[in-house]
């Protein structure tokens, strides 16, 4: 890999003693900053009043069906890689009212719900994590139907990117070519050079509004040492992944092994919980649900989070399409490594790994896929 | 995409647990334009949405006609739907049958129990312009003989020198002197010249499974048979993921789709 970091925009390198300024100068722009902590001992995504609100110190290690938080030797702001949270959190949420309804002498009127939408800054968006949002963009944004809440959410939204330095054991964004750095669709990207030479951020801009940003920040010029460590280090996360997701013959080679005797394989290991895809940064599949006053005069029709794993997902009157849990993760699996191909033009994985961490079978979907991959049944 | 609101105008009793609700705009006499095969999401405060095909006539677009079957929670409140009553409307949704593409063929229409009700559009039309198809032959199966649906204009159908009109009923009492037997039975009966004929087919999965296989050893091939399918839709836009069948969403891809398109897919179970 010659050169995994974006080589063009602006490049500054910002002290770490200086990152508070990063915050008060979003703030001061009037954006809130939502990023990585920890919440009774889970690392989640919630607003960050500073750099000290970061998981400093910290690092993950995940591993199909296992994550667990430590503590570092350095001081490093991003020496962890992903918790089971997304960004999806805030541009996608698992409950928004879309919907109300209200009767009146009996008329009934219909209103879009009212939702505030803060500008966010997405601090600490990881080059998978952009991925999904793209990913998201394409299903939510480019029509013919406009997710209205996204849209804003999206618009509002400034994001700085983290590339990471470290991967975890459940990373294979090398191999999808979704990281491990950043190169477009965010306005700042973050390098963290932690070590003897001292403590700094490599800072690139990605878009106008963040050279703007980063002109406003105290800021030294970036020497040669400093790029080509923030290379090394970029590069050295990229290799040190062991898992790997082929995407050749997709998706006619799920398409066409429907039958495959693996699929009872995994039904044998699924509890058809659904972790897999409600920490999946992409999966968008909603149910509507109806909320209603005790006189039944007023209504809101609320979009929750669902997933395929979900007996009711398939129900129609008189039963369920998909009953055995066999058929749904394989609509799971076929929909996120080949339907998805057919429908958006795009893999529905980014490699993060969030699937096989959470799930409590450790299935890993990179093994399912390959295990298809062998002895293809006859047909 | 917000619903619309409509006003009842009339509720007919169909079956036992089967009723037509006629429905007018009640912001004013605009009409709502759809093509045979399309849906709505029929929308009832306090219950939530449901999708069902429209079932009136394109050619009056001043009413919105849907023939439904109380079997849920939303569809069990329509039920109770009277004249005068407001419900939300979003639509129309999903593909047509192909009804002008088809000027020139023969057509067979295929169906069973409440699938005749998205195919009832198609029937208006081609009879509206009866003269530019070629043979059309009906085939309608049912439970019982309570179990049929439109059964007045059925037999007005029946008495029409230009089209032909089979039924069947699963089983029947000793009143009963039409056909007993699924509706796949029927199809070699049909006068169709199957190098230019088309078959147009709605209800139960195993029904269009054995009408397909019965259509295809007649001589019919995939690109002239159109099946139209039901899933789970919860927002009629492509988004919400329930309809989803391999790559395609039924209701923005479908609800009718080429045998062509579709076989693969819909040979697969529990897909």
């Amino acid at each position: 890999m010659s050169s995994p970091l974006l080589l063009s925009g602006a490049t500054a390198i910002l002290p770490a003693a200086a990152f508070h300024d990063l915050f008060a100068l979003l703030r001061q722009e009037g954006f809130q900053p939502v990023g990585p902590t920890i919440r009774n001992g889970h690392l989640v995504l919630d607003c960050l009043d500073g750099p000290d609100g970061l998981p400093r110190g910290w690092t993950t290690e995940a591993e199909a069906g296992r994550f667990r938080l430590q503590h570092r030797q350095d001081t490093a702001y991003w020496g962890f890689n992903l918790g089971q949270e997304s960004w999806k959190k805030f541009l996608f949420p698992a409950r928004l009212p879309v919907v109300t309804a209200a009767k009146h002498h009996g008329a009934i009127s219909y209103a879009p719900a009212a939702n505030h939408v803060p500008p966010y800054a997405f601090i600490g968006v990881r080059a998978c994590e952009l991925a999904a949002i793209w990913i998201q963009d394409r299903i939510l944004l480019s029509g013919p139907v406009i997710d209205p809440h996204y849209a804003a959410c999206r618009q509002a939204a400034l994001i700085v990117a983290v590339n990471c330095t470290e991967a975890d054991d459940a990373c294979f964004c090398a191999s999808l070519g979704t990281g491990p750095a950043a190169t477009a669709g965010f306005d700042l990207a973050l390098t963290e050079l932690c070590g003897e030479g001292g403590h700094f951020f490599l800072v690139q801009a990605g878009s106008e509004r963040g050279e703007r940003l980063l002109a406003h920040l105290p800021q030294q010029p970036v020497q040669e040492g400093q790029w080509q460590q923030a290379q090394t280090l970029v590069a050295a996360a990229a290799r040190s992944q062991t898992r790997s997701l082929a995407t050749d013959g997709l998706p006619g080679l799920l398409y066409d092994r429907t039958e495959h005797p693996q699929w009872d394989d995994v039904a044998a290991r699924c509890l058809s919980c659904g972790n897999c895809a409600l920490v999946c940064p992409t999966c968008f599949c909603f149910s509507m649900a109806e909320e209603t006053d005790l006189e039944n005069v007023t209504a809101s029709r609320w979009r929750l989070w669902d997933v395929c794993h979900n007996l009711d997902h398939s129900y129609i009157h008189g039963g369920w399409l998909r009953p055995s849990s066999k058929a749904r993760y394989r609509q799971w699996l076929t929909h996120k490594l080949g339907a998805w191909l057919d429908q958006f033009g795009c893999l529905g994985c980014t490699g993060c790994g969030r699937c096989l961490v959470w799930c409590p079978a450790a299935i890993d979907l990179t093994a399912e896929l390959q295990a298809l991959r062998k002895f293809p049944p006859k047909e | 995409m917000l619903p619309r609101p409509f006003r009842v105008v009339q509720y007919r009793r169909e079956l036992r647990d089967t009723f037509t609700l006629t429905l007018e705009p009640w912001d004013g006499p605009a009409e709502f334009s759809f093509r045979p095969g399309q849906f709505n999401m029929l929308y009832q405060l306090g219950a939530g949405e449901v999708p069902i095909s429209i079932s009136g006539d394109p050619a009056r677009p001043g009413q919105l006609v849907h023939t439904i079957r109380a079997v849920g929670n939303v569809t069990g409140v329509l039920q109770r739907c009277r004249p005068g009553d407001v419900i939300g409307v979003r639509g129309p949704f999903g593909t047509p049958w192909p009804v002008a593409e088809l000027v020139g063929r023969d057509l067979i229409i295929l169906t069973g129990g409440l699938g005749l009700a998205p195919l009832r559009p198609v029937i208006y039309s081609v009879l509206a312009n009866r003269p530019a198809y070629g043979n059309v032959e009906i085939i309608y199966g049912a439970r019982s003989p309570q179990d049929l649906l439109y059964r007045r204009e059925l037999e007005r159908w029946r008495g029409r020198f230009d089209l032909r009109v089979h039924v069947t009923v699963d089983s029947a009492g000793a009143d009963w002197h039409g056909n007993v037997g699924v509706v796949t039975t029927l199809i070699p009966r049909t006068r169709i010249d199957v190098l230019h004929a088309a078959a147009l087919i709605c209800g139960p999965g195993v029904m269009m499974r054995f009408a397909v296989q019965e259509l295809m050893k007649k001589g019919l091939q995939p690109r002239d048979i159109y099946v139209s399918l039901e899933r789970n839709m919860q927002c009629g836009l492509g988004l919400c993921g329930h309809c989803q069948l391999g790559p395609f969403f039924v209701c923005k891809d479908g609800p009718v789709f080429s045998y062509e398109r579709i076989g693969p897919w819909f040979e697969k179970r529990e897909v």
